[in-house]
């Protein structure tokens, strides 16, 4: 059976600007900022891409939305590589795949008005016969994420509305050109607490209705638990955990991933709560130890560890787990997930 | 007699579009050596609130109504360098984003040290032991006070930031958002070392979020905000175990919890109000699933409930009753959307 | 709304969202808060009123020239009824040739400008959403412009291309694109991680259609802001080049006439009606250029404002 989306050995590193003296010595610096993801998502899925600040997770989306060009590996849809995409079916592809973004104040151009804003993708991808229909459609997108009544939108500037309400515009234009795949970006993150459950329930509903299926990208474990029914935790630029979302929460396997749901506060006072405790120390994204990447921050670090890149494996219950904490029964190659792979 | 007393403190903001009430009376006290952590939306008043009680509010802002008191004397009324004895001394702040404002070509220990001979008028050797003091209190090491604020994570750098306001011996620490912008394992660590040093050194804290969990996590007390005021008040335990306040209520339900599976989430239908031009009733009002006529012209006190609690609800005594109903009402609204216009609108001049 | 209802207040909407009616809402806002950028505004309104008039209000033919009633050739006339700023050492109408010299200023004023705003946006625009090397050879370009000394350069090249306005006009173009260039590059730059933009490339927007319905918008206003100013550096550059004699003999301009002055040693003679007129008209539109580019500044620039 094919997949929807298929991930291979994803790769993006960003030569690093530094100084006039290595530029003299001839040495190149590079930020590994995704470094060797790999899942499957099939039709009608929900993965959650969790993770700290500066662990790829955004940099992937963007992959996968074909904003940015992979370094290496490959980024398959619906059996077809996305990097050898052009013309028409970039265009098909850029339909069926579409962005909820971080910031919903940003998202929206600031010199457009909502129907302006709304009527752009049913121009470029030619939707509608008429201007009328068009307005007729996108009155139906505003009217679908509660924007009512839609006409009373129509002439606002994006500066006119509440972070809700613009989130929902930017919703309701990636709903015009129907599409298959929805990535999401912290899509509630800049908004306030009141109206985030708003936002999350209408694209629940959406992706129910359409049978959409999405990718959630967020540090809150919370919010993936609400929206995803796999999870993968990202480290550095990689998958440490992936796995169906209760389990990965409730039955954290990776170190990572128990000391980041440990973390979590809780709006319950009286819940007892044991945080894992790790190091503080500045992760950074170049110069990548050979071993695990979470070493240096591991409270169980193993000697194996510092030298040996674990592979992110299958332990039970359908998760897989790049840790050597969990030996497993297949023997090592070159090959797999976790292979260190000589950029070209 | 509790450290700081504010008693209805107004503070307005003047805009081009005209005066814009951010805080409108806010009454709440903070006792010796407790951690109180205020929480709200952004626009709900919280920061002008912290800003104006250690009286660094923008130019535009003025404030217009209250008196805070600061162990017994009254801080509105002092100015100079009485003033300046209460700010950064005996009051402290950790502003919003500060660890971002760390000077980047400074050593932070260089910069601390300057913080102390500036505002408390240490000399360098004394200003230099006590910084290594300070980070030992904050779990640093000495050495890290040689180092610029690039080679510190953003966990550290928070740190550091609390060590300056800590740098004068302060009574009362402000902190507003103070791990907002950390990771979440970090974020955990900051406020653990926020809650030891409190507790160690007896120190008031007002802690300003807009995270209830980080509240719940950290504090003892909690003073829910919302548009200019405070709407309940109490223990965080009580408050957040039964609330009393419609709106806290609602909060409990509208955003998805780590621990346990969630039931359907039920947001807080509509927005809150601009405070350009503030409701003549209650200003939660609009979203409130329980509202009653005399919600809509009569503005609610914060007045004393049961247990010592505070909330500002003409239907507070009913408290146990609606928050059983609260979450099918705030759903019910979800689905009819705010409440625009009164339900059952009073004739001109009002019944009550 | 039903779906009819919609229907007819189509027209409405569709014309609330062009893009140049929110330029003129601009200019509109700049002028109504600043009072200097609102008569800058007026200087250009009655300087276009002048050029558009000035066959029918002027009372003689600027080149024309003039007798009295003995026949002899009007010569060095002080203001007079029939002459009101007096004539010139061949007994030209100095006042027709103020009015006529509206045209040319505003002509080579507008034209420069608008080219140095279409090219030098247009630069930007490449330079900044490409990129990698259009940007390197765009701003390699802007550089070497820049290196090449303005004034002495533009006189070589009408020299070299014969005096005519429309050379003088191409002169500033090639010339002065490149502050625009270079501002715009960079607004761009910063424009193209807006998350905006990135909408538009995942909703399948082509590269052209992301640069200029997307971003060009955004810049506009930087871009008219440089082209106020543009307009007040070519009326100026106009008048120098025509001063130093090097200007379009055919066209009257108020550099020429500054140029005919001083060649007849006008100022010598104290005929300060002949100088004084064109160089406070030269004067006046350089200075509407420029309070209209500083309204505009402070607009884009809210932080420039005083306080």
């Amino acid at each position: 059976m094919s997949h929807l989306l298929e991930v291979t050995d994803l790769r993006k590193e960003y030569p690093l600007q530094s100084g006039l003296l290595s530029a003299v010595m001839g040495s190149r610096r590079v930020v590994h900022a995704v470094n060797g993801v790999s899942f499957v998502l099939d039709e009608g899925g929900s993965l959650g891409l969790a993770g700290e600040s500066g662990c790829g997770k955004t940099t992937t989306a963007k992959l996968i939305l074909r904003l940015l060009h992979p370094t290496a590996g490959s980024i398959r849809f619906a059996g077809r590589d996305v990097a050898a995409l052009d013309g028409s079916d970039l265009l098909s592809y850029r339909r069926q795949v579409q962005f909820i973004f971080q910031n919903p104040y940003e998202a929206l151009n600031p010199r457009f008005t909502i129907l302006r804003s709304l009527l752009e993708p049913l121009i470029i991808h030619e939707i509608g016969q008429s201007i009328a229909e068009r307005v007729e459609r996108v009155a139906g997108a505003l009217d679908r994420v509660h924007l009512n009544p839609p006409e009373t939108f129509f002439l606002k500037y994006p500066h006119q509305l509440s972070g809700g309400q613009l989130q929902r515009v930017v919703i309701a234009r990636a709903l015009l050109v129907d599409p298959v795949l929805l990535v999401a970006d912290e899509p509630v993150s800049m908004l306030d607490v009141s109206i985030r459950a708003g936002v999350l329930n209408l694209m629940r509903e959406l992706s129910r209705e359409r049978k959409l299926t999405t990718i959630y990208i967020s540090h809150d474990l919370a919010l993936i638990r609400y929206m995803c029914s796999v999870t993968a935790v990202m480290y550095l630029g990689t998958i440490c955990e992936i796995g169906p979302t209760e389990e990965v929460i409730e039955h954290p396997r990776h170190p990572y991933t128990q000391a980041l749901v440990s973390a979590v506060p809780d709006p319950d006072p009286t819940r007892p709560r044991r945080p894992v405790e790790i190091a503080d120390t500045v992760p950074t994204p170049f110069q990548l130890p050979a071993g695990c990447p979470f070493a240096d921050r591991c409270p169980q670090v193993m000697e194996v560890c510092r030298h040996l890149r674990p592979l992110l494996l299958p332990v039970d219950a359908g998760v897989r787990v790049a840790c050597h904490l969990y030996p497993d029964s297949t023997p090592r190659t070159a090959e797999g997930y976790g292979a260190k792979m000589e950029p070209h | 007699m509790s450290l700081l007393e504010i008693d209805t403190l107004a503070v307005q903001y003047h805009t081009l579009h005209g005066a814009v009430q951010a805080v409108r009376g806010v009454t709440l006290s903070i006792e010796r050596g407790r951690a109180v952590g205020l929480v709200g939306e952004s626009g709900c008043g919280k920061t002008t609130l912290a800003r104006a009680l250690i009286g660094v509010l923008p130019r535009n802002a003025a404030i217009t109504g209250g008196r805070v008191r600061f162990d017994g004397a009254d801080l509105l009324q002092l100015s100079g360098d009485a003033l300046n004895n209460y700010r950064w001394r005996r009051i402290a702040m950790v502003p919003q984003a500060a660890m971002d404002s760390l000077d980047p070509v400074y050593r932070v220990g260089d910069q601390l040290v300057e913080t102390m001979r500036l505002r408390g008028g240490l000399t360098s050797p004394q200003a230099r032991e006590r910084a290594e003091r300070l980070f030992a209190l904050i779990g640093l090491e000495p050495g890290r006070l040689r180092l610029y604020p690039h080679e510190l994570s953003g966990g550290m750098k928070q740190r550091v930031v609390i060590a300056m306001a800590l740098a004068l011996d302060p009574q009362l620490v402000i902190a507003d958002e103070p791990v907002t912008a950390l990771d979440v394992i970090v974020q955990h660590q900051v406020l653990r070392t926020l809650r030891e040093l409190q507790e160690t050194l007896q120190l008031s804290l007002l802690l300003i979020t807009h995270d209830i969990s980080v509240v719940a996590d950290l504090c003892d007390d909690v003073a829910v905000m919302y548009a200019g005021r405070i709407v309940e008040a109490g223990s965080v335990r009580e408050v957040f175990a039964a609330p009393h306040h419609p709106y806290t209520m609602g909060l409990r339900n509208a955003f998805p919890s780590l621990r346990a599976r969630s039931a359907r989430l039920v947001p807080i239908e509509g927005y809150p109000p601009d405070l350009a031009s503030p409701p003549a009733g209650c200003a939660f009002a609009p979203r409130c699933p329980f509202a009653i006529e005399r919600c809509w012209h009569d503005d609610p006190a914060l007045l004393p409930t049961t247990g010592g609690r505070l909330a500002a609800c003409h239907r507070a005594a009913e408290a146990d009753a609606l928050r059983t109903q609260a979450p099918q009402a705030f759903a019910r609204l979800e689905t009819t959307g705010p409440q625009s216009v009164r339900p059952g609108a009073p004739p001109a001049g009002g019944t009550l | 709304m039903s779906s009819s209802e919609r229907a007819a207040a189509l027209p409405q909407w569709t014309r609330a969202t062009s893009t140049w009616r929110d330029a003129l809402l601009v200019t509109w806002a700049v002028a109504r808060r600043d009072r200097f950028a609102l008569a800058g505004l007026v200087i250009y309104g009655v300087l276009l009123v002048v050029a558009l008039a000035a066959p029918v209000v002027a009372p003689y033919n600027p080149q024309d020239l003039n007798y009295r009633p003995d026949g002899e050739v009007a010569a060095n006339e002080v203001p007079s009824l029939p002459h009101w700023l007096g004539t010139t050492n061949l007994g030209r109408d100095i006042f027709s040739q103020v009015l006529f010299g509206a045209r040319a200023a505003l002509v080579v004023g507008f034209v420069a400008a608008f080219g140095v705003v279409v090219l030098g946006t247009l630069v930007g625009l490449f330079a900044g959403y490409y990129s990698g090397w259009v940007d390197m050879l765009l701003m390699r370009l802007a550089d070497v412009a820049f290196g090449i000394p303005f004034l002495p350069m533009a006189i070589v090249l009408v020299a070299f291309l014969g005096p005519s306005i429309w050379n003088t006009v191409l002169v500033m173009v090639l010339l002065l694109w490149r502050d625009t260039g270079r501002v715009i590059r960079a607004q761009v730059l910063s424009l193209r991680t807006r998350s905006y933009v990135e909408a538009a490339r995942v909703l399948g927007a082509s590269h052209l259609r992301t640069m200029f319905v997307h971003i060009a918008p955004n810049v506009l206003p930087l871009s008219f802001l440089y082209g106020s100013l543009a307009v007040g550096w070519a009326i100026l550059t106009e008048a120098t080049i025509s001063f130093l004699g090097f200007g379009d003999p055919n066209v009257i301009s108020w550099g020429f006439m500054l140029q005919d002055a001083y060649n007849s040693q006008a100022m010598a003679r104290h005929a300060f009606y002949w100088f004084v007129p064109p160089g406070l008209c030269i004067m006046l539109a350089v200075m509407a250029g420029f309070f209209i580019g500083r309204g505009y500044e402070e607009l884009l620039f809210p932080r420039l404002r005083r306080r």
